[in-house]
């Protein structure tokens, strides 16, 4: 009986399977070929709808006159870029403050960054709460981080004010002055970011051979020799990709600028638009004077400016750190 | 010749300052740490000026000088912001909750899907698509910014959370992320060794890859959810009704009040701060780590 038992299950099993392979097989093929398609789609759905498309319209409504005040769109070819770029000094003018701000912002940013880095590089206790402490910053947002500085710069109140005062010196009105509203602004961007790039710049350093600094400590290189000579080159990958991730993030400097201003009326940026950047610029054109067409332009022209720029740091990292 | 005949006095003494002067060489020197403590403090300080003014009156926070030790009236402070009937913090924080966790938790799954994909299995056109997917980061939301409203206001999900959730629920740096550490993390044998027991791609995805890639996905899970909480461009331009916010479009509504009342302002800062703070507190190392890997590798 168990005999036949046994004898009979194998050859059950056989016939089953034969019936199954060629379903099993065209199953795998099916499913070797397919499912990777279907793994990348959300992605590419979700990219075709909310990116691909409201792009590729942005160029087109940027050729038009579209408002939804007006009930009909008339196709105007380049009109809105040639208004943009001859006849257009608010425009320019928040080119050139979304520029001063970068600049303002980044470069000290970057080498505060730096220099922390190799702080924190050395053999220190309690690495982990140095680390920790400096990276607190990016638990805030950039609306929280603006509305505490926006106090710290009070004019009447403020802490800054209040140390100027400290040592004999007259208050300032951040807000008011443009160079100080600039300054102010990209304080609240280098607190905010100045411990996250450092963290970037210290894993690159701990990447670097030991060996290195010791042979260059046995010729008599000093620190700072070092840190020139050895460090800064072979961090010139980091110090190109922090670069870019500040252009594209300093370029679209939005929410500071925006809650700089307490009440109504934020996107002006200041009295006399001292501080607006052009993201602000751009939703000023769209919401309150609806030009979307022209705001269509603004925005294609911020974008290749952000690409521009991150070609020229680019360009720029590459060219001062093989001269070292 | 001659620097032969000159070093070997040297030398025999050399071993021994070499291994000292490797110790000196990476000791902090005074300075270092008083540059790391002015760090710390000017990193630190901000969130204490926060509980300061947080906890005082509004006419105590306004004064000369300013006031620098913390004062009783946190919980009176915290109150009147709850109660503030323009911000609606309190559905402001459920809504970032909904939204911050619907995007990570797709974020996650999806990132870790297609990031297997493209780091494990073989299909046409890979390396196009990869190639989008990394443009994709590149190019900043304002671009489109203008026609995504529109598309908005035409499926109606203007002041809803979908506009604000829907549009980010997987992105190019999840996938990426994913695909660099599911290439090294998950050995290829293990993945054909279950191919040949009969697992189909799912189930390898399933019982071999998702486990293998837990440490990272936990990474990913806490660094867009602190993104996704402090979103502030986009919710400002469709979350445009202050009655169905998100936590800081609710901070935007504080301070655009008439009268400005920084204590209840900096009470509002705080209570969107602080659930950060607690996945900070509790995953600080794995958000550095995360950072700092992520830094290696790109």
């Amino acid at each position: 009986m168990s005999l036949d038992l046994h004898r009979a299950a194998p050859s059950d099993r056989n016939r089953a399977a034969r019936h199954a392979q060629p379903r099993r097989a065209s199953f795998n093929r099916l499913d070797l070929k397919f499912s990777p398609y279907l793994y990348v789609l959300p992605f590419f759905v979700i990219f075709a709808v909310f990116s691909a498309y409201p792009i590729a319209y942005t160029v087109w409504i940027a050729l038009t006159d579209r408002s939804p005040l007006n009930s009909t769109i008339s196709f105007v070819g380049l009109d809105n870029f040639v208004e943009l770029f001859t006849n257009d000094p608010q425009f320019w003018n928040a080119v050139v403050n979304t520029f001063g701000m970068f600049v303002l912002s980044t470069v000290p940013q970057l080498m505060l960054a730096l220099l922390l880095a190799n702080a924190l590089n050395r053999r220190l206790r309690a690495q982990t709460f140095f680390r920790m402490a400096i990276a607190m910053p990016i638990i805030t947002s950039t609306a929280v981080v603006a509305l505490i500085f926006s106090m710290i710069y009070a004019k009447d109140f403020g802490l800054v004010n209040w140390l100027l005062d400290g040592i004999g010196l007259d208050p300032i009105d951040w807000r008011a002055n443009r160079y100080a509203s600039w300054f102010a602004i990209s304080t609240m961007v280098d607190w905010r970011w100045v411990g996250y790039n450092a963290l970037i710049y210290l894993a690159a350093m701990q990447s670097i051979s030991k060996d290195m600094y010791e042979a260059a400590a046995l010729d008599g290189a000093t620190r700072r020799r070092q840190f020139w000579s050895i460090t800064i080159p072979q961090l010139r990958p980091t110090i190109i990709f922090t670069l870019i991730i500040s252009t594209i993030g300093g370029l679209q400097l939005f929410t500071e600028p925006l809650l700089f201003t307490s009440g109504a009326g934020g996107l002006s940026g200041g009295s006399e638009g001292q501080f607006q950047t052009i993201t602000m610029y751009l939703l000023d054109v769209m919401n309150q004077r609806f030009r979307w067409g022209y705001a269509g332009a603004v925005a294609l022209v911020l974008f290749v400016l952000i690409a521009l720029m991150s070609l020229v740091n680019y360009l720029l990292a590459r060219r001062i750190s093989s001269d070292k | 010749m001659t620097t032969t005949t000159l070093r070997p006095p040297a030398r025999p003494a050399a071993p021994a300052p070499t291994s000292r002067q490797a110790e000196r060489l990476w000791k902090a020197s005074p300075l270092t740490w008083f540059g790391l403590v002015l760090g710390v403090l000017l990193s630190l300080f901000p969130f204490y000026w926060m509980i300061v003014i947080a906890s005082r009156t509004n006419d105590a926070a306004n004064a000369w000088p300013p006031p620098f030790l913390p004062g009783g009236k946190l919980g009176e402070n915290i109150q009147r912001v709850l109660d503030n009937g323009d911000a609606n913090i309190v559905k402001g924080l459920m809504n970032s909750f909904l939204v911050s966790g619907t995007i990570t938790v797709a974020t996650v799954f999806f990132g870790s899907l297609a990031g297997f994909a493209f780091a494990k299995l073989r299909f046409r056109g890979k390396n196009a698509l990869l190639l989008i997917i990394l443009a994709s980061m590149m190019v900043p939301i304002q671009l489109g910014v203008l026609p995504l409203y529109i598309l908005m206001a035409k499926l109606d999900w203007l002041n809803t959370m979908p506009s604000v959730t829907v549009p980010f629920l997987i992105g190019g740096f999840g996938i990426f992320m994913m695909r660099q550490y599911a290439e090294q993390a998950v050995p290829n044998e293990l993945i054909e060794a279950a191919r040949v027991d009969g697992c189909s791609t799912w189930k390898v995805y399933w019982h071999v890859v998702v486990p293998a890639l837990r440490p990272a996905a936990a990474v990913l899970g806490l660094l867009t959810f602190m993104e996704q909480w402090n979103q502030f461009f986009w919710p400002f331009v469709v979350l445009a009704d202050p009655s169905n916010p998100t936590v800081q479009i609710s901070l935007r509504s504080l301070n655009t009040a008439y009268f400005a009342d920084n204590s209840q302002i900096f009470a509002g800062t705080l209570i969107a701060t602080l659930p950060l703070f607690v996945v900070f507190v509790i995953f600080g190392r794995q958000i550095i780590g995360g950072i700092m890997e992520g830094a290696v590798k790109s």
